[in-house]
């Protein structure tokens, strides 16, 4: 029986073999990526004629943003995992990917609200995107915090992260829709949102105005080279989280041994 | 079926003669709403359109105080244990605790809140439509709650933490109890599409309120 890949990898030491063969490719190819999209940023995309040289915020906005969104997913996956698949490694790419998600989206809400002093005139706009970023961001604390909270039993903080996890996940489309609210005109289908209720002509809506190739190319690079920055990331926390787990029992194990030295001799086992 | 009404009979008895836990919700919700004219000052035309979102949030707060209590009292003397080993799915029995949580702290403080109104001047045209969506809006709160309750059945410092686990998953219920509100307040709108929503959040909700909570009890007590 031929096993997937990710049952290959159910096995950490394994896991810890394939990683650091991947993990220099990553961070080379994450590299290189990032240096030829910054590069054409900054000095090949053109600036703009109204915002001049703020526009280059995007190049970092943007693909932060993205990466927010999808540091969820994974962690929403990897909780999937862990309660359905029981997959051992789930649990540690959930905790691995919680931190680096909630930098990500903490980088676009600050990217954003520099962007929006010289295009708003003020740090923030209760814009309906910058809004349920904001959310997204509570929610990546609501799930840090349940973590710590329960970090003397780090089976059961894992498990009920993932049910906070699955549980936020289910209803993000809901929040998604009540502050954005949704139209899908093919179907038939418009639901007012919370900010569509007070501007409806003024939201940035998804089939606004096509970006400019010159734009367009530099913003997909960067969100290329910062993906590959995120699994890097990811795939180093998640080599440290299971490293940590190691000594963590290695040091209960040095605790117990020295119990037991210290017990009474011929003093059967077990007995105290 | 039999159990289920035994249980919720149970859960509305228990509130019912330790009458204190609403009373202390209906005060906290009472100085939470006098706080807004304490803050902003006593203007009313301004207190009055911001009247309707003053009283949704501090609605939210006051039941979010008594969520914590809601499995912590049986899972400390045991009882919980011996309700999960009973006949009851533990589905059935996160619904019951929180349908009790909701007609002992939800449906009492939706009734006040028209009567708080006055104090932010409410308008009288507005009442219904607030009390509306309260009603459809509130059960929401106690589901999504039962998971915050459940989750940090064994967490330190559980009340703070409750508060920053489920708030952000209130966000739909507010916003639509809101947008429902307003469409009544400034014509042009449509009221019943959010209504619509509403109702449709509160019936998501009681699926996953039932099931996240069930889940998160089954795996602290293995």
């Amino acid at each position: 029986m031929t096993q997937s890949l990710t049952q290959k990898l159910a096995n950490p030491t394994r896991f810890m073999a394939f990683s650091a063969w991947l993990m220099p490719m990553l961070a080379a190819a994450a590299t290189v990526v990032l240096t030829i999209g910054m590069y054409q940023a900054f000095f090949v995309a053109p600036v703009d004629y109204q915002q001049g040289h703020t526009v280059k915020i995007m190049f970092v906005h943007v693909p932060s943003a993205w990466l927010g969104m999808m540091g969820y997913a994974v962690v929403a996956a990897s909780s999937f995992g862990l309660l359905v698949f029981r997959h051992p490694l789930a649990d540690v790419s959930a905790k691995a990917a919680l931190p680096i998600g909630a930098a990500f989206t903490f980088l676009a809400l600050v990217t954003g609200s520099l962007w929006g002093k010289p295009m708003w005139g003020t740090y923030w706009v209760w814009d309906a995107r910058l809004t349920s970023v904001l959310i997204l961001f509570f929610l990546y604390i609501g799930l840090m915090a349940l973590r710590d909270a329960l970090s003397d039993d780090e089976a059961l903080a894992g498990k009920l992260a993932a049910v906070l996890a699955l549980v936020s996940v289910a209803i993000l489309p809901f929040i998604r829709i009540s502050v954005e609210g949704m139209s899908i005109p093919w179907l038939g289908i418009e639901i007012a949102g919370w900010n569509t209720l007070h501007q409806p002509s003024s939201v940035i809506r998804s089939d606004g105005p096509a970006i400019h190739p010159s734009i367009l190319y530099p913003l997909l690079i960067n969100a290329l080279g910062f993906t590959l920055l995120f699994f890097t990331l990811h795939l180093k926390a998640m080599r440290n989280e299971i490293l940590r787990r190691r000594v963590a029992s290695l040091r209960a194990k040095a605790v117990a041994r020295s119990a037991d030295a210290g017990s009474v001799p011929g003093e059967p086992e077990g007995s105290r | 079926m039999s159990a289920f009404r035994a249980l919720l009979g149970r859960e509305l008895q228990l509130a019912w003669r330790d009458g204190g836990a609403l009373g202390t919700a209906f005060g906290f919700f009472l100085i939470v709403v006098t706080l807004f004219p304490l803050g902003i000052g006593p203007d009313l035309k301004l207190l009055g359109r911001i009247a309707p979102g003053s009283l949704w949030i501090a609605l939210l707060l006051a039941a979010l105080l008594s969520l914590g209590r809601m499995f912590a009292r049986d899972a400390e003397d045991g009882s919980l244990e011996a309700l999960v080993a009973g006949p009851l799915p533990l589905e059935a029995l996160v619904t019951a605790k929180a349908l009790a949580h909701w007609l002992t702290t939800g449906v009492p403080l939706a009734l006040g809140a028209p009567v708080l109104g006055l104090l932010l001047n409410l308008d009288v045209g507005t009442m219904p439509i607030l009390l509306a969506t309260l009603l459809i809006g509130t059960p929401a709160i106690s589901f999504i709650g039962a998971i915050g309750a459940a989750l940090t059945l064994r967490a330190r410092r559980g009340g703070l933490l409750i508060a920053v686990l489920i708030l952000p998953l209130y966000v739909p219920t507010l916003l639509y109890g809101i947008m429902a509100i307003a469409a009544v307040v400034t014509p042009p709108g449509d009221a019943a599409s959010s209504l619509t929503m509403l109702a449709a959040i509160t019936l998501f909700t009681m699926v996953i309120g039932a099931f996240g909570a069930a889940a998160a009890i089954r795996y602290q007590l293995q």
